[in-house]
């Protein structure tokens, strides 16, 4: 049995009040969440790294700091894990990408800086679909990583280690990126919470980016409040982001014991029928129908464009991702492949460090931006995103939230849709339309399937509507109670 | 408009190097992608600005302020070959 | 026989000198240690991003509106996409289809005609890094490795694109020059070719004389100066004439100048035509130069060459001379400042233009380097207008300053150059000298003024020099007549 009462169990705000009652150390906790990753990463590789030694030393001047009076707030002293597409200074990152092996970036990302303010401890790196580019985590150039609650199946993607990790207390938190739902979706299969942002609320800076556009980095937590705590850390204007938003940050955590009285919440038909496994579409309806009990008006609004989201998103994401990855040339890191020549060397370098899915997407792009093209293929998705924007914001005009579920299905099997790309993209109809918009939104687990796999509830909000989104949040966390745990954190588990 | 991807000069403009067999199968995933695309160049955009960027936001500028360098020796030590303090590639084939 | 006629427009970078790069905060520096300005930004690290350095932006404004052109009010970044190891992105932020200004013109003096060139647009971009190719030869394909240094990736560049308005070698390298003179003006550039803080491409075609066909043009690359801009521009004119003359057809290509040959070469061909594959660069956002900051930039524009030129032959300068001054600032500055000080624009000009000039260059010196201010000129002009100096002495005089000997005053007692301007002394030695030369007094007398000069000498050496020789000459004429 693992241990009761083992820290590594705790949420970040119950640890965090452990810590200052005395009961726990910030290098206790880490050890616990250590002892965890021991036991649970044969079984999961949720990472890629662990930083021991940058950890267990953060946490000792964790400990110091708040016996000597300093407090840097509720992420003081927590394990928190970081995708490997977050730079990290002095720690290898990749991107699960093998053109990025070895590659030990010389600056920390935005983010990662603000963690490290805020007392946090880093604990590692999370594996991912290459270049956030998946929804199963099993594009990784360093093998996939597995779903905690059966480790036959995916936990989603591309943020899949680091909700895998987060699921079973291999960290307390961590932050992903989410393009076009590799946030909410491998939360949703792994059971934990998952938070896109609006674009702009978190710096990009230092994220290896996908598509500039549409990325932004978001929290997965074990709770609402949790990932609360987590993206006000990260929130803000940042000069070295220029499309980072200026002004007041909104108050995320500000009203998550409010409930949804008095809140008009709108179920989007387009994401919550037609192709979604009936027992997410179940578990969506019984937690909608919990929001009206509770005091919520809810109604029906359509995203008459959100049916065309997946075809737009693979006409503007690989087209930015097709000059984003343009860097990774074998000139000033990362893999070299020789050749007689610098072109030769670039292309053998490129052909051979990029996986299918990654080369997939470069093509894709650069032929949808390539003259005679733009017009028919890149352009024409732009107006449409424009439209997508225009449907949000006439629905927004209605309600407070939108509503859907989160992943059309629950954890697939590995290899099961690794075959036909379309059918993967599939997994990530009710994400994408937040990102081409631009607006916030979230996953929250309201409960298993039949086979014990955890279902996502998805909330979305207009831009900068953080707080809002929070408060359904949490309420939708309290009434659906949903504490289960994945096998792999609460039973007996021996490494093989 | 149905689709026929010149895959191979598509792979030479990314910069690529591929098998045929690569070439011909990734040729046809493309395809069938673009395909898919089709429902969406049909939609009437006639008018509609495009989206690049979704907040919509002007004029976000630095001022022209030095900032520390990063260390050529860390920078460097990233470097698949360098020498005296410069990246080191093959000869250089196109000049453009 | 059909004569034909040029058609050139001209693409020229300028690389603005702010302090630091347009996209991060790397310093903006020639000639600093290889990959010592750099960042995870101008590196093209994974995760950096850009940041526009207002100042380039200012930059770029003043020499829109310097060129006469609408300053676009929504402009856009977007990326401009190649592979090339020197880029460190494998691709470029510039501008494309909305530039931040578009549709000027400048006016060129060529042969004392006026030529207007049209602007097509002024536009933003950053510079790439270099590469050193270390095999023998020089040329690219000749070298086994070739090294990078990246400190000059992310300089903000300035791309000013010509309407095909220019009509002959001298034009191009005229509107060359004033461009140069503009943005040096502006001091928003070194504007050096030989460091290549300002660079030129020409496109160049012919055609028959009153056509109003575009022939097929050649894009002319690697002018490392004006006098090459002109020469390889004449060159590829009378290439392109002479294959036209012969039954042949210009191919539409690159072609590189070499200096030593006097001559352009094709440039290997591109297997295939660009495809930059554009789109809006999605890490900025648009710029936005509204009404009251575009009347700012025009408002704080400094007086332009063209305006200063009127202005210096207004003053009585001639044109070679006010040329001169424009081209250089500092010499124009510190003529402004010694005619306002009331000194004769003529002589100063002459004086800047002429021993300033030929110290400097002789000395290998710079202007702010030396001792020598407005005040100087300003007393020195007055000493020759008062006699107390002659014309030739003043030359030296400008000289000793130059060296830091001290202000005009001192130098000209130290180095015994005052004039002997009391009319009695000079008349008791034209005296004593007439009493040694009767002979020559006596044919003078009859009309024969042959002797004066030898007479004038005479003086002169009896007084060691100092005497004014128009005095000295004066007198002497007034003792023949009287
Ligand atoms: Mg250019
Ligand atoms: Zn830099």
């Amino acid at each position: 049995m693992a241990p009761v009462n083992d820290p590594a169990d705790l949420t970040i705000l119950d640890a965090a009040a452990a810590l200052r009652s005395g009961e726990l150390t910030a290098t206790a906790l880490y050890e616990a969440v250590l002892r965890r990753a021991s036991i649970t990463e044969s079984h999961l590789h949720a990472y890629l790294t662990i930083d021991q030694e940058g950890a267990r030393t953060a946490a000792a001047q964790a400990d110091d700091e708040l016996a000597g009076g300093t407090d840097h707030g509720p992420l003081h002293g927590i394990p928190i894990a970081l995708k490997d597409n977050l730079c990290t200074r002095g720690v290898e990152t990749t991107a699960s990408s093998q053109i990025l092996a070895g590659y030990v970036p010389p600056y920390d990302a935005t983010v990662v800086t603000r963690l490290r303010a805020a007392g946090a401890v880093v604990f590692g790196k999370t594996n991912l679909d290459e270049f956030a580019m998946g929804s199963s985590t099993e594009n990784s150039g360093f093998g996939p990583t597995r779903n905690p609650w059966d480790t036959e199946r995916v936990p989603g993607g591309s943020s899949g280690g680091a909700a895998a990790a987060v699921a079973v207390g291999s960290a307390l938190g961590a932050l992903g990126s989410d393009t076009g739902g590799s946030v909410r979706q491998p939360g949703a299969l792994s059971g934990v919470v998952g938070v896109k942002p609006t674009y702009g609320l978190v710096s990009r800076y230092g994220l290896i980016a996908f598509a500039s556009s549409l990325d932004q980095i978001g929290p997965l937590t074990r709770t609402v409040g949790d990932a609360a705590v987590l993206l006000e850390a990260i929130s803000g204007f940042d000069p070295h982001d220029a499309t980072s938003i200026r002004g007041e940050v909104p108050a995320i955590g500000g009203a998550l014991d409010r409930g949804v009285e008095g809140l008009t919440i709108g179920v989007v038909p387009e994401l919550s029928g037609e192709g979604i496994d009936t027992q997410v579409v179940d578990a969506f309806r019984a937690t909608v129908d919990r929001l009206a009990e509770a005091g919520a008006e809810v109604v029906e609004v359509s995203l008459p464009t959100a049916e065309h989201a997946i075809s737009t998103y693979y006409l503007i994401a690989p087209a930015e991702a097709s000059a984003n990855l343009a860097r990774f040339d074998g000139v000033r890191y990362g893999l070299r492949i020789d050749g007689e020549t610098t072109e030769d060397m670039m292309a053998l370098t490129r052909g051979q460090g990029f996986g299918p899915e990654v080369i997939r997407r470069i093509l894709l792009g650069t032929y949808s931006l390539s003259a005679g093209y733009y017009d028919a293929f890149y352009g024409q998705a732009q107006r449409v995103r424009t439209l997508m924007r225009r449907d949000f914001a006439a629905a927004y005009e209605q309600v407070d939230v939108l509503v859907s579920p989160t992943s059309p299905t629950t954890a697939f099997r590995l290899g099961e849709k690794t075959t036909d790309p379309l059918t993967m993209y599939y997994s990530d109809v009710c994400t994408i339309p937040s990102n081409l918009a631009g607006d916030p939104a979230m996953s929250v687990p309201v409960g298993l399937d039949a086979a014990g796999l955890p279902i996502g509830f998805q909330v979305m909000a207009p831009a900068l509507g953080e707080e809002t989104m929070f408060r359904v949040a949490a309420e939708i966390e309290r009434l659906s109670g949903f504490d289960a745990r994945p096998v792999l954190a609460t039973s007996e588990v021996v490494a093989p | 408009m149905p689709v026929h991807v010149d895959i191979a000069k598509v792979a030479k403009l990314a910069r690529i190097a591929l098998s045929d067999v690569q070439l011909a199968r990734y040729g046809a995933q493309l395809n069938q992608i673009l395909d898919h695309a089709e429902r969406v160049q049909s939609l009437p955009t006639e008018g509609v600005p495009p989206t690049s960027h979704p907040m919509p936001m002007s004029n976000a500028f630095r001022d022209d302020e030095l900032e520390p360098p990063l260390d050529r020796d860390e920078v460097l030590a990233q470097a698949p070959d360098a020498i005296d303090g410069y990246f080191r590639v093959p000869r250089i084939l196109d000049d453009s | 026989m059909t004569s034909y006629e040029p058609v050139i427009g001209i693409e020229t970078h300028v690389e603005l000198r702010t302090q630091s790069k347009m996209f991060c905060g790397c310093a903006v520096e020639f000639g600093a240690d290889p990959n010592t300005n750099t960042c995870p930004v101008c590196l093209g690290l994974p995760g950096a991003l850009p940041v526009p350095n207002r100042q380039g932006i200012e930059g770029i404004l003043q020499i829109g509106a310097a060129l006469n052109c609408e300053i676009v009010e929504h402009s856009l970044f977007h990326r401009k996409n190649y592979f090339y190891p020197d880029l460190p992105k494998n691709y470029q932020i510039s501008q494309y289809d909305v530039p931040l200004c578009i549709e000027g013109h400048l006016d060129v003096l060529v042969d004392g005609g006026v030529a207007r060139i049209g602007i097509t647009r002024v536009h933003m971009e950053e510079d790439t890094g270099k590469s050193l190719h270390a095999g023998e030869g020089g040329r690219i394909h000749d070298a086994e490795h070739s090294l990078l240094d990246f400190n000059r990736s992310g300089v903000p560049l300035v791309e000013i694109v010509t309407e095909p308005d220019i009509r002959s070698p001298e034009q191009a390298r005229a509107y060359a020059m004033e461009l140069q003179r503009i943005v040096r003006t502006l001091g928003v550039s070194d504007a050096r070719l030989e460091e290549g803080s300002m660079r030129f491409d020409a496109n160049v075609s012919v055609r028959p004389a009153g056509s109003d066909e575009f022939g097929t043009r050649t894009e002319v690359k690697n002018m490392n100066s004006m006098r090459s801009l002109q020469r390889a521009v004449a060159f590829e004119i009378e290439r392109q004439v002479r294959l036209v003359e012969a039954g042949g057809e210009v191919v539409q290509e690159t072609r590189h100048w070499n200096e030593e040959l006097g001559a352009t070469s094709s440039m290997r061909s591109k297997e295939e035509s660009e495809d930059y594959r554009y789109f809006q660069e999605p890490d900025l956002v648009p710029l936005e130069v509204d009404a009251v900051w575009q009347q700012r930039v025009r408002a704080s524009l400094p007086e332009l060459p063209a305006v200063r030129r009127m202005r210096y032959i207004d003053g009585g300068v001639d044109a070679a001379t006010a040329e001169n001054l424009v081209d250089d600032p500092g010499l124009g500055a510190l003529f402004d400042e010694a005619v306002a000080g009331g000194a004769d624009a003529k002589t100063v000009g002459n004086w800047l233009t002429g021993e300033v000039v030929a110290y400097l260059r002789q000395q290998d010196a710079e202007l702010a380097s030396v001792a020598l201010t407005s005040g100087h000129l300003v007393t020195l002009g007055r000493m020759v207008g008062d006699g107390t100096v002659s014309a030739t002495a003043a030359k030296e005089v400008l000289r000793a300053v130059l060296a830091g000997e001290g202000d005009p005053e001192t130098v000209a007692t130290q180095r015994d150059l005052i004039q002997i301007s009391d009319s009695g002394v000079i008349e008791a030695e034209v005296d004593a000298v007439l009493a040694a030369h009767p002979e020559e007094l006596g044919r003078m007398r009859a009309g024969d003024m042959k002797p004066l000069g030898y007479l004038v000498g005479q003086v002169m050496r009896a007084t060691g020099g100092k005497a004014d020789p128009k005095a000295v000459s004066e007198i002497l004429r007034s003792r023949a007549s009287g």
